[in-house]
């Protein structure tokens, strides 16, 4: 089997997808890694649940003021035009309709679209966050993840195991190995890595694979 | 009207045994280090407030603000959305031992459920949750062609919360993003306590900029220079 891409270019791919204008929550942890790699020209105005919009990087080491940070209480700074607000209002942007895109990380997909993010069962603490409310409401709902698991199962699945975030939220999956939509609570298939045959892909895969269209190599360079 | 009030201790005094307290804040930004301190110093000295329910987006990190209450024992119950942090040693082994009650709620519905509270709704619909281990036992109703999850309203005995400016009448300002829940907690509080950093003469804040009107305010107390949580944990592990 050909060689997988790493989570930094599985970022690197979604970025490319960001639109012109958007406006977008990433998720804490490897969705973050997104903002890194959007598209030179394009204007995005990032989203944080605990209430700022347009935010930016983050500032210098010894330079960090903790009234501003993002909902992995990381530091960041604020872009012209930055905005705050409370609570009920941010959560009013997630639910509402006015986010074109959320991106979370999965611990499993099912081609129904049904997403398991937050818990991977009894026996230690639950947090949920804001995952439940952030896949609804976004225009798009992009997973970026591991094609499988750290021991080889796969991630896509025909039914979830573990317990859901939500029911049939997820719009487009980027993962190691290929980027996959789902259409009609079935898998589309719309780029994999060149040097893999859809077989091969479709072995690692726990659903079936639809072909709707062309397949797209999954070219992305070394980031 | 003057809601000020000369001191820390004398603020959180009506505070009794059992209640319900909402504390603003999300991690460390806008949490009132100071008030959660006289309240732990209070119940370190006298055994009460004892069997608190905390109301907070998190459950503590480290050993300062909600994580120094877990520590100290007044804590029965936690209602939040995420219990982890950087060092969530104080909520997690207590949980982990059965000795502190969670209730878990979608951050999206935490903050509504407040809100609610705080504008007189009893209940709302919301997509969050449905077909979750979250949504069990609640009812679900189908809106043009959709499943929503049916929430109460949250509302609590006393509020603590930190805002940057306010005045006599009980005005309030935040600093950037630590306003997060502090508005909706000030909302659905029988009794709202604010520590503020700076207290004005009343019309020294300009009316459009007051986020949280004075109506929602019971008691103010200036703490200048207020302690940051996340400022405090850095010099902890330092």
């Amino acid at each position: 089997m050909s060689a997988k891409l790493t989570n930094a270019q599985i970022a690197w791919r979604a970025a490319q997808d960001l639109p012109d204008g958007a406006y977008v929550n990433l998720g804490i942890g490897f969705p973050e890694m997104i903002a890194k790699f959007k598209p030179e020209g394009r204007e995005v105005t990032y989203h944080t649940e605990n209430g700022i919009l347009d935010f930016g990087e983050a500032p210098p080491a010894g330079e960090e003021d903790w009234d501003l940070i993002n909902a992995g209480k990381k530091a960041v700074t604020l872009n012209p035009g930055a905005a705050f607000f409370h609570h009920a209002d941010s959560f009013a942007m997630v639910r509402g309709g006015h986010l074109d895109v959320a991106v979370l990380g999965a611990y499993e997909i099912a081609e129904n679209g049904d997403l398991a993010n937050w818990s991977t069962g009894p026996g230690s603490v639950p947090a949920v966050g804001g995952a439940m409310d952030l896949v609804h409401g976004a225009k798009q709902v992009w997973v970026v993840t591991d094609h499988v698991t750290k021991k080889g199962q796969p991630k896509l699945v025909e039914r979830c195991s573990l317990p859901l975030t939500g029911v049939g939220c997820v719009t487009r999956i980027y993962t190691s190995l290929a980027v996959i939509d789902v259409v009609d609570k079935r898998f589309v298939l719309r780029d994999k890595l060149p040097g893999m045959s859809l077989e091969e892909l479709q072995a690692v895969t726990g659903a079936k694979l639809h072909i709707d269209g062309d397949v797209a190599d999954l070219n992305v360079p070394e980031v | 009207m003057n809601k000020i009030c000369p001191s820390l201790e004398e603020a959180v005094a009506g505070i009794s045994d059992g209640m319900s307290v909402m504390i603003g804040g999300f991690g460390g930004a806008g949490a009132p280090i100071e008030l959660i301190h006289a309240l732990v110093d209070r119940y370190k000295k006298t055994g009460s407030p004892a069997n608190i329910t905390v109301i907070n987006n998190n459950a503590g990190n480290g050993a300062v603000g909600i994580a120094a209450m877990i520590y100290a024992g007044m804590v029965a119950k936690m209602v939040c959305s995420f219990p982890r942090s950087s060092d969530p040693k104080a909520f997690t082994d207590r949980y982990l031992a059965g000795e502190i009650g969670l209730e878990l709620v979608p951050q999206g519905t935490l903050a509504e459920r407040i809100r609610a509270g705080g504008a007189g709704i009893p209940a709302f619909y919301t997509p969050s949750s449905y077909g979750t281990d979250v949504a069990d036992g609640k009812p679900v109703a189908e809106f043009d062609g959709k499943h929503y999850v049916m929430e109460r309203w949250l509302k609590a005995d006393v509020a603590i919360i930190k805002a940057e400016t306010a005045d006599r009448k009980g005005n309030l300002t935040y600093r950037k993003a630590a306003r997060n829940f502090s508005p909706l907690m000030a909302m659905a509080a029988t009794t709202t306590i604010v520590q503020a950093t700076r207290i004005v003469e009343p019309g020294q804040i300009d009316p459009e900029q007051v986020i949280t009107p004075g109506i929602f305010v019971n008691q103010i107390v200036e703490v200048p220079n207020p302690a940051q949580e996340e400022a405090l944990l850095r010099e902890e592990t330092k």
